[in-house]
């Protein structure tokens, strides 16, 4: 289910870039407004679409691992944290633009680059939850290791480990466990970066059916010039044997440095990440045995995309870690600067920049672990919540950065402040796997596209006659215009405490299905083209999703008496508080004509710059 | 010499980077809810015994840890630095509260004759107490020589360890018959990280568990604790305007 969703989101998105009306759209019209039974799904965010509340996957906040599984974790993490404390040297690697040898020996002994392949392929056999937790100490440490490490583990050989078959998988997976070999994840191309369908590798099976000739050239690959195993993607002639035509479908393959044809480039200059090596990748008439077909022929796009998909929750993870030690700093500095006379800690701009830096972290830890529970918990469907946390937890890590050296002055401004590092290396996260902004469009399209099908299952029914969808469907519209809630209380599965904050919610998810249900009467199947309103609808749906991982946490930890329980609930209120009003406002921006009309004039601002070929007003001084 | 039996201890003790805050009674400080690990120079010495087994000079290293159930974490991370088994003397509550270098003593020399250990390796003293007397008492009830605040340490021959120790004005080398207690000061290793499939391995090591009853130990504590205070706050300083001030204030505090 997750792949078709993830495949057809992403046909979705390739129209409405394009902004045509391609036989791809009708597709689409025909998908969204199909006549079969709609899927349904324990996604909290996918039901949001509905204006449903499903709580199934939210609470209680997950508590997924068994007395051993914590027990290790909590034994790692010493090791883990004196080693990035005591022995790696982030600022070196950055400086030096590389991982030096020793520290790559000492992360190849320490398990590092095999943390979840199955223990009896030579990894640690980690679950997501206990990866998280690993990833959450690199990521307050060295970004730069990081990117080397989840290059590697999170998408270089995560497609042999959630596709290979058992050959595959015994071949491959002990050698790039141990760090013997370095995997690397080859996708993007010249002409293909956030449309991934488009590239233009091709491998050809060979006349005697023994081989695939792949050629083609993969740029800005992590680790791609200290690689030795890679997960490519090519087009590769599908036959469709219902129409007897041939068609270009992407397919995966494990290729090896070491098969004649393959080369890496230089390593790239970049603004951060610098100690991870960053190439690109040629492939000149490499035959790739049959056997190193990753998935099914044409499977490839999907294979790309799960990856992808399955690696995030380590990214909002990482980045929590960053947030953390961010904090550590951030704090130092105010309660110990003076100025003034008075400690900064003491000064209202600076409270507020340390409270909306706790909360960032906070929503984002929250998320991480929500996120990795589900998924260690069998959940399929979480690629909304994926991307959700991807796209929060990289803004945030970038805002608690900025306002850390703003805290720090003109000594956070000084690389040897080691401040101005972790910036540069926060920059890329927002970029990479997935840019924000596709991954915004990929939230509202997916999620609108569930809605569709929903929709028309019920206009079908009222025409049909069904007197009882009507009357419930119709109760539920006009609940909303008279501002009722139209969802289900969730004070049962909530601390009583924060009742206030999950009515609040309550009423967000009855509006923003209230929007969704509205977009898709006014525009129909022309919604893929209405990105402002699209990219607004998912920062209404980025903070609903927020709102449900800080109420399910905070909840927990009142009912378990944690000890900083208290100050949980003030973070949760505040941040539920803040979220309301943010979606209030987002979702009223639908459909309000003011705002379609600034969106507008948005538009043609941007338009008449490019038109112009830059900054169209002429300078004010007319010289 | 490759039959060598080699005993650690391995204590727990408050991590090295956590701010100690007294009790509000002065008789001890807060170690609830408070970071332990294991004490660094034991880990220093417990690193020495891994490379000497390493080396082959070395067949089994025992670690030991006497105190609370919590000190099984600290035996597990031994286990996964290189020990081959754990003996954990259990000690709870108010025990543990009294427990002090003699009974530890006695209780480590008691269970180095049960295994037949050869070189006994201890840390130069713990990080929360300070006391550096838990290798030269167990070194006396054995009546055995000691190698204490070793900074290197060879062997000679099949009985006899060559240690350097850093002494005040210079280097000390001497010479120690086995079976013999050596302690290990800084600069002696630099121990190495467990690693995660180490740690993973040490789950499966044999780990047992006594108590002092069993070893027939009096482990009362001999000393009293009278309090527990902070250590005084050090008192500003002012900055001087000229030597001659400088020297009338030396005098007004009576040190010239």
């Amino acid at each position: 289910m997750a792949s078709l969703l993830l495949r057809s989101a992403a046909t979705l998105i390739r129209p409405c870039l394009q902004r045509s009306n391609t036989p791809v759209s009708s597709v689409l019209l025909s998908r969204l407004y199909s006549d079969k039974k709609p899927p349904e799904t324990d996604s909290f965010v996918m039901n949001t679409f509905l204006g449903r509340m499903n709580t199934t996957e939210v609470f209680p906040y997950p508590d997924v691992m068994s007395t051993e599984e914590r027990e290790n974790i909590a034994m790692f993490v010493d090791p883990v944290n004196k080693f990035f404390e005591e022995v790696n040297d982030a600022a070196r690697n950055d400086k030096e633009e590389t991982v030096p040898p020793e520290i790559m020996a000492q992360l190849k002994d320490m398990g590092a680059f095999g943390l979840q392949v199955p223990t009896n392929l030579k990894g640690l056999g980690l679950t997501n939850t206990q990866y998280a937790r690993l990833t959450e100490i690199i990521g307050g440490y060295d970004l730069g290791v990081g990117i080397m490490l989840g290059a590697h583990q999170s998408i270089g050989f995560k497609g042999i480990l959630l596709f290979g078959n058992e050959q595959q998988k015994e071949k491959y997976l002990p050698m790039v466990a141990s760090g013997e070999k370095i995997a690397a994840y080859c996708l993007t191309e010249p002409t293909s970066g956030s449309d991934a369908n488009s590239i233009r590798s091709r491998a050809v099976k060979s006349d005697d059916g023994k081989h695939y000739v792949l050629n083609g050239g993969k740029i800005w690959i992590s680790n791609g010039g200290i690689a030795d195993i890679f997960t490519v993607f090519a087009q590769t002639p599908v036959l469709n044997p219902a129409t007897g035509e041939t068609k270009d479908k992407v397919s995966a393959f494990i290729v090896e440095r070491s098969f004649p044809g393959v080369t890496s480039g230089p390593p790239e200059k970049k603004m951060g990440i610098k100690a991870s090596n960053t190439a690109e990748v040629h492939f000149d008439n490499v035959h790739v045995p049959v056997e190193n077909l990753l998935g099914g022929e044409g499977e490839g796009f999907k294979v790309a995309m799960n990856i992808l998909n399955n690696g995030r929750f380590g990214m909002a993870s990482a980045l929590s870690g960053t947030m953390r030690k961010l904090i550590s700093r951030a704090v130092d500095q105010v309660s110990n600067r003076v100025q003034f006379g008075n400690k900064l800690e003491v000064y209202g701009v600076v409270r507020e920049k340390l409270a909306r830096m706790t909360l960032a972290h906070f929503v984002t830890e929250s998320m991480a672990y929500l996120l990795s529970g589900n998924m260690d918990s069998g959940s399929v469907e979480f690629q909304l919540e994926a991307a959700i946390s991807k796209i929060y937890g990289s803004e945030a890590a970038w805002m608690v950065a900025d306002e850390c050296i703003q805290l720090h002055g003109g000594m956070g401004f000084m690389t040897e402040c080691g401040l101005e590092r972790v910036m540069r290396d926060l920059r890329i996260f927002r970029i990479f796997e997935g840019s924000n902004d596709i991954l915004r469009l990929f939230i509202s399209l997916t999620g609108l596209q569930f809605a569709g099908k929903h929709l028309r299952a019920v206009q079908s029914s009222i025409k049909s006659g069904d007197v009882n969808t009507l009357f419930s469907e119709g109760f539920k519209r006009t609940k909303r215009v008279m501002g009722m809630s139209t969802v289900d209380s969730i004070n049962d599965q909530v601390h009583h405490k924060l009742a206030t904050s999950a009515n609040q919610m309550a009423q967000c998810v009855g509006e923003f299905g209230g929007a969704c249900d509205h977009l898709l009467m006014k525009y129909r199947k022309n919604i893929i083209h209405e990105q402002f309103l699209l990219q607004r609808l998912a920062n209404a749906s980025i903070d609903l999703y927020g709102m449900a991982a800080v109420l399910s946490r905070t909840s927990k930890s009142l009912s378990d008496g944690s000890p900083s329980a208290n100050h949980e609930l003030l973070l949760a209120t505040t941040f539920c508080q803040q979220a309301n009003s943010r979606i209030k406002t987002n979702l009223a921006s639908l459909s309000a004509r003011f705002d379609i009309e600034l969106d507008s004039s948005m538009a043609d601002i941007a338009k008449a710059t490019t038109e112009n070929g830059g900054v169209v007003s002429v300078h004010p001084l007319r010289i | 010499m490759a039959s060598l039996r080699a005993l650690v201890g391995c204590k727990r003790v408050i991590d090295y980077a956590v701010k100690i805050r007294v009790k509000p009674d002065n008789m001890g400080v807060v170690t609830e809810g408070i970071k332990h690990s294991m004490n660094p120079f034991d880990e220093i010495a417990l690193e020495e015994a891994v490379r000497m087994k390493e080396k082959k000079i070395v067949s089994e290293i025992v670690a030991v840890s006497c105190g609370p159930p919590e000190c099984q974490e600290t035996l597990r991370t031994a286990l996964a630095m290189g020990a081959d088994r754990a003996i954990h003397v259990e000690i709870k509550g108010e025990e543990y509260q009294g427990l002090q270098p003699l009974a530890v003593s006695k209780m480590l020399a008691k269970l180095i004759q049960n295994e037949k250990v050869d070189i006994a390796f201890f840390g130069k003293q713990a990080i929360d107490d300070d006391s550096n007397q838990t290798g030269q008492m167990v070194a006396s009830l054995l009546d055995w020589p000691q190698a204490t605040f070793a900074s290197k340490i060879e062997t000679e021959g099949s009985d006899t360890l060559k240690v350097m120790r850093e002494i005040d004005g210079g280097l000390e080398h001497i010479k120690v018959k086995l079976p013999a207690v050596v302690t290990a000061d800084l600069r002696l290793n630099e121990p190495r990280y467990a690693t995660l499939p180490n740690i993973m391995k040490a789950k499966k090591k044999p780990f047992s568990k006594m108590s002092s009853e069993e070893l027939g130990v009096d482990i009362k504590p001999r000393l009293q604790v009278k309090s527990v205070v902070d250590p005084p706050v050090r008192e500003a300083g002012s900055t001087v305007e000229n030597v001659d001030e400088l020297i009338t204030k030396l005098k007004d505090v009576g040190v010239v």
